[in-house]
């Protein structure tokens, strides 16, 4: 395997609607800093993968658009997946070790708010069986919640104080959405959303975008003084039936752990993407995170959830906190109903 | 520093205007399941699936890979969806062999498919968007211009199109699978067949198709042990370039020609013409044959019509293009670029059956989308490199 | 046609999705929906003896094939709930009601559906409920209606039944199943700037900063180096050549114009990239590369903030323009 790191990193400020720009407007400036920040040419980056989803503007092909923001000439080795943008970077991660690229950028963009994002993710189901039901992305997870809290598995009172927990490190980040100190008594006295969900149990809805620079080797340590590098990558996916999973444990999680060696050493830093307050819990479960582990000092996804951005920004504020001096750190991106399929990438300095 | 890749199962489905018979699921296993029985393989033999199809509105399902990776033994596996436009069937072929040639699995499955008799291709290919910049009468209403832009510059005869749609359309009555099978076309029936957007006919233009193609990649280590002889991945590239710009060349544009220089010179092909024996090229619209010749380097620009005349690129020619009949006869547009890949790796395994080209021992597979901007293109081999 | 509201910042519009599908169900789902037609549930057997429900065509787990189908109670047990208080338009039945996994008697999986209980109180995990089928049936799954609580109702034996062939209910082949979305669509900053002049009858085009080159209509970047447009906006005449077209003869789902008619790439006076748009008042077999033309306008006052302004290009009269002038664009 060769060895690859994150160079650089961008995203845009996660907010509940973009007024004024649409995803080429967002992308743009996020795409010339990260690769700006990577003090690596335009043509050392040798492939471009994103990640976006159509249905997020309901227009075919929009991620054709987003191609305008990068520059594509002379003509570029590109992909794209109709995922997050963490899965665009395990693509160009892959690439990198074929060896046929040694620097890639990575980006993953959306604008939810165009749509009734929590109605529109009911396009993700069975066709036949679950989407004519249209059962909205918290009815959902809130299935899944009781689960697990009538399982024993999870407290609302520990649920509240994730939210709690998340909400207050987003207050150091000018990029999340959510931020605040928040109390889980007064939290636990709010009506419950759809029950036994509150709205601090959900992620907002969040406009956004991000872009990364990873490179190989002597690439990356030729232009990062600190590279992040990717010790342990993979993912894994669930069937998507709720009733023949375990919903009250992230096997898929467990298992990308595993795969990507999450406990080969100490972790001091966990990225997590879930946005809900109780697949957190299930998640850092999962990862097996110690207590000593710092969890979502950005705010995680419960304090700026921009889909299709949202796990590519817990790799990129994983690896910053490489870059700025810690040892280990874990990632995590997730995709589907109820933690369906997940991500997990270890950052190592 | 890539691992060997190499494809040892493939699979497609009858294409047909609307298979009724069967649901998503069901579409996609009946491809899974007979590239796992080209390779003797079972689901659980299977490491990672990379699923590949074109905008999710042609189904109406998001991001479907989520409902559909477990009817394709996905259940606890990793699991990819490309989507990169209409050279996704290119795509994801990549993306799965680079998984093989990365080391870290050593049998991927890939599946690209379209059911786009659930809706209408036209209303999901051009879906009407507020603030609509320009005026678009689909696919055809934007290539066809196109296409008159390649008849003046190279000066190109009239009838090349003609020629083109019936020479896929013959070769389509010798692929089982094909969809369209016109068993008395001639000439002079494409060529009065109802003239849609001035110059394509009617008979030169692809179907809507529902239909899926499947492949078993595998490592070296795998692909020892399969029963068939299998097709070694000798090249693969992708190139994009953006849809529009002042003096963009969007008739042979030039993501084709840096594709086509990068494949050959990875392949370790300096006279493509001569070394490559069997070509499956993306061609929904005939003229994109002469078009992508030059596009692809097999022939000078302007002179790519006249490979067309010389026969050249029938079977039995020097360059065969297309014997499965290609886009022209079957277009489930989410699976033509992995049916493109699918049947050149199926002329090298000798597994062409009525559309074999004798002793072809290294074939293209190519496929393109967009705007003529995204081409990803690969070239298997009988010999293992 | 769309309205577009000025609102602050970017333009915007509604935008809807609504499009009916055409599912075709297969072997085992068609049965299954057959048996909600009939008030009857089904499931299917995996290989371990474990019922599915509802049933698939494969084991979610393994992947091999599934077919040995069996009927299930119609009442079952909530094994987790969730109580949606204020349902969207298109969920079940329009008032407070609960979706839930409810496993039914006989199988093994719980299915997902909507329990109408009327208020949170009913609800619980353990609650027996019973389904209730739709007057109106052969949708699909929304034959079955809802759940309904049936406290007490006792686990009746027998199930799950074995279906010979001949208790297999006639399948239900086809399903009609309508997706509508609603998006409210935002144009953004450079399509609004853009949209706006075309409001005033301007023709804007926009200046690449790297190589001065003019964009028209602009998106605000410049593909090629991947920079903002955003310069002083340059004024592009509604006059110009055509660099290609083609005769359209076959009907496009969104254009409303009457057939056959030629579909022109048309190069303006003073910009550097072409567009695409419609010919009309010509003969189209005078439609011809390096033909001039000219803008027609809507009347004044029925000027919007969109590209529908103009009607469509004539021929302006003017001598061809040279080959040289637009073969860059070809």
């Amino acid at each position: 395997m060769r060895d690859v790191a994150v160079v650089s990193f961008a995203q845009a400020p996660s907010v509940r609607r973009e007024p004024d720009r649409n995803e080429v407007e967002i992308l743009m400036p996020v795409v010339r800093e990260a690769r700006e920040r990577s003090g690596l040419r335009k043509d050392e980056i040798d492939f471009i993968c994103s990640g976006s989803t159509d249905y997020l503007a309901g227009q075919s092909f929009a991620f054709v658009a987003g191609l305008d923001a990068v520059g594509a000439w002379p003509p570029i080795a590109e992909s794209h997946v109709e995922m997050d943008g963490a899965w665009a970077l395990y693509e160009a991660w892959v690439k990198i070790q074929t060896g046929s690229a040694n620097a890639a950028l990575v980006y993953g963009f959306g604008k939810p708010s165009m749509g009734d994002l929590p109605e529109v993710l009911a396009l993700q189901l069975d066709p036949y069986l679950l989407t004519p039901l249209w059962p909205d992305a918290v009815s959902l997870a809130a299935l899944q919640a009781r689960l697990c809290l009538e399982g024993g598995v999870v407290s609302e009172r520990a649920m509240a104080e994730i939210a709690v927990r998340d909400r207050g490190n987003a207050k150091a980040n000018a990029f999340a959405q959510v931020k605040g100190d928040f109390e889980a008594a007064k939290l636990l006295a709010e009506p419950y959303l759809v029950d036994p969900l509150r709205k601090h149990d959900c992620a907002p809805i969040s406009d956004g975008a991000a872009a990364m620079v990873i490179a190989a080797g002597d690439v990356a340590r030729r232009v990062c003084r600190r590279p992040a590098w990717i010790t342990g990558f993979a993912h894994v996916a669930e069937p998507q039936d709720l009733g023949v999973r375990d919903l009250t444990r992230s096997r898929s999680t467990e298992l990308a752990a595993e795969k990507a060696g999450a406990l080969k050493g100490r972790v001091e830093v966990a990225e997590i993407a879930a946005p809900f307050t109780h697949q957190t819990l299930l998640v850092e479960r999962a990862l097996g995170l110690g207590r000593d582990v710092a969890v979502n000092p950005s705010g995680g996804a419960l304090a700026a959830n921009p889909v299709m951005a949202a796990g590519l920004i817990r790799i990129g504020e994983a690896a910053r906190r490489i870059h700025d001096g810690a040892a280990r750190a874990v990632a995590h991106a997730t995709s589907g109903p109820c933690l369906q399929q997940n991500l997990v990438c270890v950052l190592e300095g | 520093m890539a691992e060997l890749c190499a494809v040892v199962g493939i699979g497609q489905t009858k294409h047909t205007a609307a298979r009724k018979d069967v649901s998503m699921p069901g579409l996609v296993r009946e491809a899974a399941e007979r590239a796992l029985a080209d390779a003797e393989l079972t689901w659980k033999d299977i490491d990672a699936v990379v699923l590949g199809k074109a905008p999710d509105m042609f189904e109406g399902v998001m991001m479907p890979e989520l409902f559909l990776h477990d009817a394709l033994g996905g259940a606890y596996k990793p699991v990819l969806r490309v989507h990169t436009a209409g050279s996704v069937g290119g795509s994801t072929g990549i993306v799965a062999a680079s998984l093989v040639q990365a080391g870290i699995h050593d049998r991927v499955l890939t599946v690209a498919f379209e059911k786009q008799s659930e809706s209408n291709a036209m209303w999901a290919l051009t879906i009407s968007m507020p603030f609509a910049m320009a005026v678009v009468a689909g696919a055809g209403g934007y290539f066809a211009p196109l296409i008159r832009g390649y008849i003046r510059r190279a000066g190109a005869p009239e009838d090349t199109g003609i020629r083109v749609a019936l020479k896929d359309r013959k070769n389509a009555l010798k692929n089982p699978y094909a969809h369209v099978q016109l068993p008395d076309v001639t000439f002079e029936q494409i060529a009065s067949s109802p003239m849609l957007w001035d110059p394509v006919r009617y008979l030169e233009t692809c179907p809507s198709s529902d239909g899926a193609c499947a492949m078993v990649l595998a490592s070296e280590r795998a692909a020892a042990k399969t029963p068939r002889r299998p097709a070694w991945v000798l090249a693969t590239e992708m190139r994009s370039e953006p849809t529009y710009f002042a003096g963009r060349d969007q008739v042979i544009p030039r993501a084709s020609l840096d594709n086509a220089k990068s494949l050959y010179a990875k392949a370790g092909i300096k006279d493509p013409r001569r070394e490559i024996d069997v070509a499956e090229i993306y061609v929904p619209f005939s003229w994109f044959e002469p078009m992508w010749l030059e596009g692809m380097l097999f022939a000078p620009p302007n002179e790519g019509w006249k490979m067309v005349y010389e026969g050249a690129t029938e079977i039995g020619g020097d360059l065969p293009v297309n014997p499965s009949g290609g886009v022209l006869s079957s277009n489930p547009i989410g699976a033509s670029g992995l049916l493109r890949f699918a049947e050149a790796a199926l002329q090298v395994r000798g597994q062409a059956g009525e559309h074999q080209v004798d002793g072809a021992r290294k074939a293209l597979g190519h496929a393109y989308g967009g705007g003529s901007q995204y081409f990803s293109t690969w070239i298997v081999s009988s010999e293992k490199p | 046609m769309t309205t577009a509201r000025a609102a602050q910042g970017s333009l915007t519009a509604p935008h809807k999705l609504d499009y009916t599908y055409k599912r075709s169900t297969g072997p085992v789902l068609g049965r299954f929906f057959g048996g909600l037609r009939d008030g009857r549930i089904l499931g299917v057997r995996r290989a371990d003896g474990r019922v599915l429900v509802p049933p698939k065509e494969y084991d979610p787990d393994t992947g091999e094939a599934l077919s040995e189908l069996v009927e299930v109670a119609p009442t079952g047990t909530v094994v987790s709930w969730a109580w949606v208080a204020r349902p969207r338009e298109k969920q079940p039945l329009g008032r407070p009601f609960a979706y839930a996994l409810v496993r039914l008697d006989g199988a093994e999986t719980p299915m997902l559906h909507a329990v109408d209980a009327g208020e949170p109180s009913r609800m619980r995990t353990g609650l027996r409920v019973r389904a209730r089928f739709a007057a109106e049936r052969g949708a699909g799954v929304r034959d079955l209606e809802a759940f309904e609580p049936a406290d007490g109702a006792p686990v009746e034996p027998g199930w799950p039944r074995p279906l010979a062939e001949a208790d297999l209910p006639e399948p239900v082949e086809l399903l009609r199943i309508p997706v509508k979305l609603d998006y409210l669509y935002s144009a953004g900053q450079a399509a609004t700037r853009f949209l706006r002049a075309m409001a005033e009858g301007r023709l804007l085009g926009q200046r690449c900063p790297v190589d001065g080159k003019v964009y028209f209509p602009t998106r605000g970047a410049c593909p090629e180096h991947g920079v903002p447009t955003e310069g002083e906006p340059v004024d592009v005449k509604d006059r110009g050549t055509i660099v290609s077209f083609s005769i359209v003869r076959v009907p496009s789902e969104n254009l409303a114009v009457e057939l056959p008619f030629a579909a022109i790439n048309v190069l303006l006076d003073g910009a550097d990239t072409t567009f695409t748009h419609v010919l009309s008042e010509a003969k189209l077999e005078d439609v011809h590369m390096g033909m001039r033309v000219q803008a027609v306008w809507l009347p004044r006052e029925a000027w919007t903030a969109s590209m529908r302004n103009i009607k469509y290009f004539k021929p302006s009269g003017e001598p061809d323009a040279p080959f040289e002038s637009y073969e860059a664009h070809l």
